[in-house]
């Protein structure tokens, strides 16, 4: 048992890190949930791929580097640190990747990665329905089987970035007469702006359009973008579930960077005597330490042939609650300044900290929420029984 | 870098549980508790047996060399059976005699007994508090006061703990046995290997507090259905497990740098190590107590008696989360002000 990278490793760590001293933009990026900074992002994509650094872990056929999980792990730490751009790649490199890699075609993953790695083409995530959210099996939204593919009608919505992304995947329900609601989904890929999509972006709760809901209106979709066999979507999108959950989604990386800035801020800002805050940023920092360790641990299991399974869930609810006391924390320490939002001249450190604790929110909401995370815990790590949700 | 026990060291735990589950230790706790230290003394000598005090002690005095991740090994489980004794202190006091050297004779003469199991150690830090745990009961009591090292001079009376195993008593300050700065070092670094100690403790108290609930939870039945169904009961859970599955990297972390530090032979505990202690020691004392105030609350009634064996580790996770170290004092060590240029964890 030991904490020490090995030559190779700290080899790859420098190289990450020189590399990004030298590319890292000086002045941080307009926000990614504008269409100015998503386009903004979008290039910054395409020069993290010009280093190969835009999916570390992926064969070096697709873009990528054929790095190991420790190695992603110690890129996530220095590229959050060096204060790097938010990723909007990140929904089609954490989620639809990996399900290509198990299920998708070789024709499939040749097709849609090298563009994905290149930041040409921005993939949302269409699952979750107005009738349709911690209950996803409930999805109506329908498959119509046609000449050459399927035809989409239905309804999605809190499709994350889906206001200005390209594509978008998900599940439908391609066989009605199917004997459980998680029986009869088909996982597809679809264009956002096919015939029949309508996009209509919503706000959140600052205003920003960082989702949208999708009309889909008889939208076809080719039989070679259906990932895995029609009516095993289920299955397909279950078997890399965890990959949004835990690690991938956000990696200890972002907290171990912000609970640094926590504490230099701290360092630059706080009365002594408080320590109230003191103890507040010291259990930032604890909880950031907890979760890169347990990271470690995590990635020696999983290259010892471990997987991820219902412990995703843990780290889901860790990380999620971690982030919001860690942007309260900062909020607090910066007393009357920290209300100001990005938008405002004199906002500290260009609204960082306000506008983090606006996304930090979401995080007990999404990919699955906190609640549902808890039954998962609950049922499949500690054997209790099933009820009534 | 692999952070993961190797079989050797996961298979020493489980040996370890087997010994002590198979020892009836809620029995040797309530006779202690009495003032029969007879069972407890056997598990002692069972533990020592199974060479867990010889991982604190050098090879040169007869034991396996300081290796603070088999002393964590062995202490998450001393807190999962909830042994008896002086046991963090006893750890200490070799750290602390194998530190000051050979003065005197002092390392020669005890450390080996310890190794052996045959001495049990009480020892007290008076800059932390008053009281030596199981100064009635130890083999021999070291009170370290600044920097004089001394032994006890007689036991007040004894001053019963929310934990009734721990028996803490005053001591009357009895011979000098050494003195001068290296004393006030090597006291630091054994504070800070009781403090670790007590933390991989508290992690094995709550790991025993979650699966007896969870246990109890599936086979109660209220309004026709197992307790364990209903969400309010499994979000609590859930909350346990969180706490103590990410306070357990914490811990053994801490060991992976103290060990480390130790074969570096690093003079004086480094700042990193310091640190890395007080982080694991805020998240398991916690932890511990979370799992602790869910047992009791999910047990109902049940949960509240003295009679229940569950009672001796929700009792001791309230003192385990003070000893060595209260949360307020860890956390000041992770920030010790604005202005220090305390070691910093990660990139600022």
């Amino acid at each position: 048992m030991d904490l020490e990278l090995g030559p190779e490793d700290e080899e790859f760590r420098q190289e990450t890190r020189t590399w990004l001293a030298s590319h890292v933009p000086a002045e941080p990026l307009p926000s990614l949930e504008t269409a100015k900074g998503f386009a903004a992002h979008r290039e910054w994509e395409r020069e993290l791929y010009g280093g190969r650094w835009s999916a570390v872990t992926w064969p070096e056929e697709y873009g990528g580097r054929g790095a190991s999980l420790l190695r992603w792990l110690l890129f996530e730490e220095e590229y959050y640190a060096a204060r790097a751009p938010g990723r909007v790649s990140q929904n089609g490199i954490s989620l639809l990747a990996p399900t290509l890699f198990a299920h998708g075609t070789d024709e499939q993953v040749a097709r849609v990665l090298p563009p994905m790695a290149r930041g040409q083409t921005i993939w949302a995530q269409a699952w979750s329905e107005p009738g349709a959210g911690s209950d996803l099996a409930a999805l109506r939204s329908s498959a119509v089987r046609t000449d050459g593919g399927w035809l989409l009608r239905g309804h999605k919505t809190w499709s994350s970035r889906a206001a200005f992304a390209d594509r978008a995947f998900g599940l439908f329900r391609s066989h009605p007469g199917a004997d459980r609601p998680h029986h009869g989904l088909t996982y597809l890929m679809f264009d956002l702006a096919a015939p029949g999509v309508t996009v209509r972006p919503i706000g959140r709760l600052d205003g920003k359009p960082a989702f949208a809901e999708l009309r889909l209106d008889d939208v076809f979709v080719p039989d070679a973008d259906v990932i895995g066999e029609p009516g095993q979507g289920w299955q397909v999108a279950m078997s890399t579930a965890g990959n949004e959950r835990g690690l991938t989604l956000r990696s200890p990386g972002r907290f171990t960077a912000a609970a640094g800035r926590l504490a230099a801020l701290w360092r630059a800002t706080a009365d002594p005597a408080d320590t109230a805050l003191r103890d507040r940023v010291a259990d930032a920092l604890i909880g950031a330490r907890a979760y890169q360790l347990s990271a470690y641990a995590g990635v020696a299991r999983l290259t010892e042939g471990g997987t991820p399974g219902a412990g995703a869930s843990l780290t889901k609810v860790f990380w999620s609650e971690l982030d919001i006391a860690l942007h309260e924390t900062a909020l607090d320490l910066l007393g009357p300044r920290g209300e100001l939002a990005d938008a405002a001249p004199e906002a500290p450190d260009h609204g960082s900290w306000a506008d983090g604790w606006v996304f930090a929110l979401a995080g007990p909401v999404y990919a699955g929420t906190n609640e549902i995370q808890r039954d998962i815990i609950a049922e499949r790590l500690l054997g209790l029984p099933k009820g009534r949700r | 870098m692999r952070f993961l026990l190797d079989a050797e060291q996961a298979e020493f735990g489980r040996t370890l549980g087997r010994m002590l589950a198979a020892a009836d230790t809620p029995a040797a706790v309530r006779a202690w508790g009495a003032g029969d230290s007879g069972p407890g003394r056997a598990a002692w000598r069972r533990l020592a047996g199974a060479g867990v005090f010889g991982l604190a002690v050098p090879e040169k005095h007869e034991g396996a060399g300081l290796l603070p991740i088999e002393l964590v090994v062995s202490f998450v489980e001393l807190g999962r059976h909830a042994v008896p004794g002086p046991l963090a202190e006893t750890v200490a006091a070799a750290v602390l005699l194998d530190r000051l050297g050979d003065a005197d004779g002092l390392a020669d003469t005890w450390l080996p007994a310890i190794a052996a199991g045959d001495a049990m150690v009480s020892y007290a830090d008076l800059s932390r508090g008053p009281y030596a745990l199981d100064a009635a009961t130890a083999d021999v009591t070291l009170l370290v006061d600044g920097d004089t090292l001394r032994a006890s001079g007689g036991n007040g009376p004894v001053q019963p703990s929310v934990d009734p195993v721990r028996r803490l008593t005053r001591c009357a300050a009895g011979a000098v046995l050494a003195s001068g700065p290296a004393v006030r070092a090597a006291a630091a670094q054994a504070a800070d290997t009781a403090r670790l100690l007590t933390a991989a403790q508290a992690l094995g108290v709550g790991r025993r507090l979650l699966d007896d609930t969870v246990a109890y939870v599936k086979q109660r039945t209220q309004f026709g259905v197992a307790i364990g169904s209903f969400q309010a009961v499994k979000h609590r859970l859930a909350d346990v497990l969180l706490a103590l599955e990410l306070a357990e990297p914490l811990v053994y972390g801490a060991a992976v740098e103290l060990a480390g530090a130790s074969q570096a032979g690093v003079a004086g505990s480094a700042d990193a190590t310091g640190v890395g202690i007080a982080m694991a020691k805020v998240a398991a004392g916690e932890a511990a107590y979370t799992a602790a105030r869910a047992a009791l609350q999910l047990h109902g009634a049940l949960g509240y008696t003295d009679e229940l064996d569950l009672s001796l580790w929700i009792r001791k996770a309230r003192a385990l989360r003070g000893a060595w170290g209260t949360p307020a004092e860890c956390r000041a060590r992770i920030l010790p002000g604005p202005a220090s240029a305390g070691a910093q964890i990660f990139h600022e």
